[in-house]
């Protein structure tokens, strides 16, 4: 029996190249746990009918003496990112059937490292949401409590590896995508620099915020599935290159923005545990620096609004996907329209639609792309004096299913993860503990519910992220 | 906004809605639009500079590469086998004019 719990890519590695187990032995450990929890956790859409095929052929790589670093490491994929000949839907009735004729770059890149791949996730669907409510094919389930969201947009994903369907997975990230469930399922999550891995073959919702990441159960797993996956790419042009930012040198000083943190809104539960990870800090020898972030909620939505309805519009029946037929080619794109896409998705393409219209433009788009470029310049000056931005990922623990109706609401627990997103910064969120669920009736008290903290740091600086992130790992003794 | 609003909204987006869903959707983005007019609040200096916005690159660069032809493996037939309606390996389209 393998110890899914306790594996991790280097631990797995090992026994694959000592023949300890085989890439087949490793794939039907996750095939049964998925078997037994996927029905419940609807972490994935599909499991793949050949993983075992998949895993014979990285066998055979290691019997001829291959050692990659994800050679034969099964992981999961969200749901808009394309591989050739399978389905991605995006978690949409409009895509339902889709089969890519594509290889994203990052699954290229996967491929030719020799990982398998287990199955496609669940997700928001177009990846608007925070919470996998939206999608078209039911909701994902927090592994910790099924009867509470796991986050989203990459819900899946994040309830994949927390569950130990997946021993990583791949998520993507527009305003909190991959740290936002990574937060609610207790794993870690990383949403690289903007540019930092290629968007080529990812479904896009907001261009200008869009990157893929991972998820994973530690810092260093997350670290070797970032170092396959990134690079620059003739195929996305906005991707970056080592020298695209210079580093500079370390302060060892980390920016705590309390006037966000101490708004009315944060769960009490939240704010106890993110102040007692503060003094972690101060006893590893930071130093603990008050700054002031502005509220970017508006703005980030205002930009989301605008590239959504300008991305979907694409959607329209006529190439591909979900197709209606009416008298005329207008009633084709109306029915196709209005029977493919869910209710936050055309709220958000109205709303798109609305904040673009000559008239509303200046008020609100316009006045958000001069506000972005604004903010970009206050964080140059913010990180000239500090390395390290802290927050907790979300002011808010998991929530029961259903229980935000509200779309407004749940936009609102976007608060710390929209702003990396805004200016383009590398961001993680790290498991920072749990915290104990009141009022249970009496066979489920005890019940615990994760928690998260979240480092941003300046454009390209992954490696600050990875290394304060296993300085908190060893002194929370994971 | 008014439901006259939404209808011709959605009229743009090219959307069919349901009477039931337009009076939902009037309610909802009357609130996320009465909180995103926050952004009217925020002083921005202005500088004179243009708004671009540099996302990716520190500086604005034109990523310029050879026009060559390089061969892609995309699959035609997974291509043309999502056309709603096909005609001698062509899509098929309402008349448009």
């Amino acid at each position: 029996m393998i110890d899914l719990k306790k594996l991790t890519i280097k631990k797995a590695r090992k026994a694959l190249d000592s023949k300890e187990f085989s890439v087949v032995d490793l794939a039907q450990a996750y095939l049964k746990e998925i078997e037994k929890k996927n029905k419940e956790l609807n972490a994935y859409l599909e499991v793949f009918d050949d993983v075992l095929e998949q895993a014979k052929v990285s066998d055979a790589r290691i019997a001829k003496g291959e050692s990659l670093p994800l050679l034969g490491i099964p992981l999961a994929i969200k749901d808009n990112i394309l591989i050739t000949g399978r389905h991605a839907s995006s978690a949409s009735k409009m895509l339902e059937n889709y089969v890519a004729s594509y290889d994203a770059t990052v699954i290229e890149k996967l491929k030719k490292a020799g990982a398998v791949f287990l199955g496609r996730t669940n997700m928001d669907e177009f990846a608007l949401g925070s919470s996998t409510e939206n999608s078209a094919f039911g909701v994902t389930k927090n592994p910790y409590d099924i009867s509470r969201v796991a986050g989203g947009t990459s819900g899946g994903s994040a309830s994949s590896v927390s569950s130990d369907m997946a021993l990583v997975a791949l998520g993507s990230d527009t305003g909190g995508s991959i740290r936002f469930p990574s937060a609610f399922c207790g794993v870690v999550g990383l949403k690289p620099t903007y540019g930092g891995v290629s968007r080529n073959g990812l479904m896009a919702a907001t261009s200008s915020f869009d990157v893929i990441g991972p998820i994973a159960k530690n810092i260093e797993d997350a670290e070797i599935l970032f170092d396959v996956i990134k690079g620059n790419d003739v195929l996305d042009s906005t991707t970056i290159t080592e020298k695209t930012y210079t580093k500079s040198s370390v302060k060892k000083v980390i920016g705590v923005p309390w006037n966000l943190i101490n708004q009315e809104g944060l769960d009490p539960k939240i704010k106890e545990n993110f102040e007692k990870v503060v003094k972690d800090f101060e006893g590893l020898g930071y130093k603990i620096k008050d700054i002031k972030l502005p509220n970017c909620l508006a703005l980030y939505y205002i930009i989301n609004f605008a590239e959504v309805s300008t991305n979907l519009a694409r959607f329209d029946g006529v190439r591909y996907g979900l197709h209606k037929n009416g008298k005329n080619l207008l009633e084709d794109y109306l029915l196709s329209k209005g029977a493919g896409f869910g209710k936050e998705t055309r709220r958000r393409i109205l709303l798109g639609t609305y904040v673009l219209s000559a008239g509303y433009y200046d008020a609100y788009y316009g006045k958000a792309q001069r506000a972005r470029v604004a903010l970009r310049k206050d964080f140059v000056k913010i990180f000239s004096d500090i390395d390290l931005i802290l927050t907790p990922t979300s002011p808010i623990p998991p929530w029961k299913v259903g229980e935000k109706s509200d779309p407004l609401s749940m936009y609102l627990a976007d608060i710390f993860t929209v702003t990396a997103n805004i200016v383009g910064l590398p961001a993680i969120s790290l498991p920072s503990g749990f915290m104990d669920v009141e009022g249970l009736p009496a066979g489920q008290a005890g019940k615990k519910l994760p928690l998260g903290i979240q480092f941003m740091a300046s454009h390209g600086g992954e490696d600050l992220l990875f290394e304060i992130g296993k300085k908190f790992e060893a002194i929370k003794g994971i | 906004m008014d439901i006259k609003d939404v209808e011709n909204l959605a009229q743009l987006a090219r959307i069919e809605l349901t009477e039931e869903e337009k009076k939902e959707l009037l309610s909802d983005m009357d609130s996320i639009l009465s909180y995103v007019k926050q952004i009217e609040e925020m002083k921005i200096e202005t500088t004179g500079e243009p708004c671009v916005f540099t996302q990716g690159s520190p500086v604005v660069v034109n990523v310029w590469r050879e026009d060559e032809i390089k061969v892609q493996e995309f699959s035609k037939e997974v291509i043309t086998k999502q056309f709603p309606d096909a005609q001698d390996g062509f899509l098929k389209v309402k008349k448009i004019l």
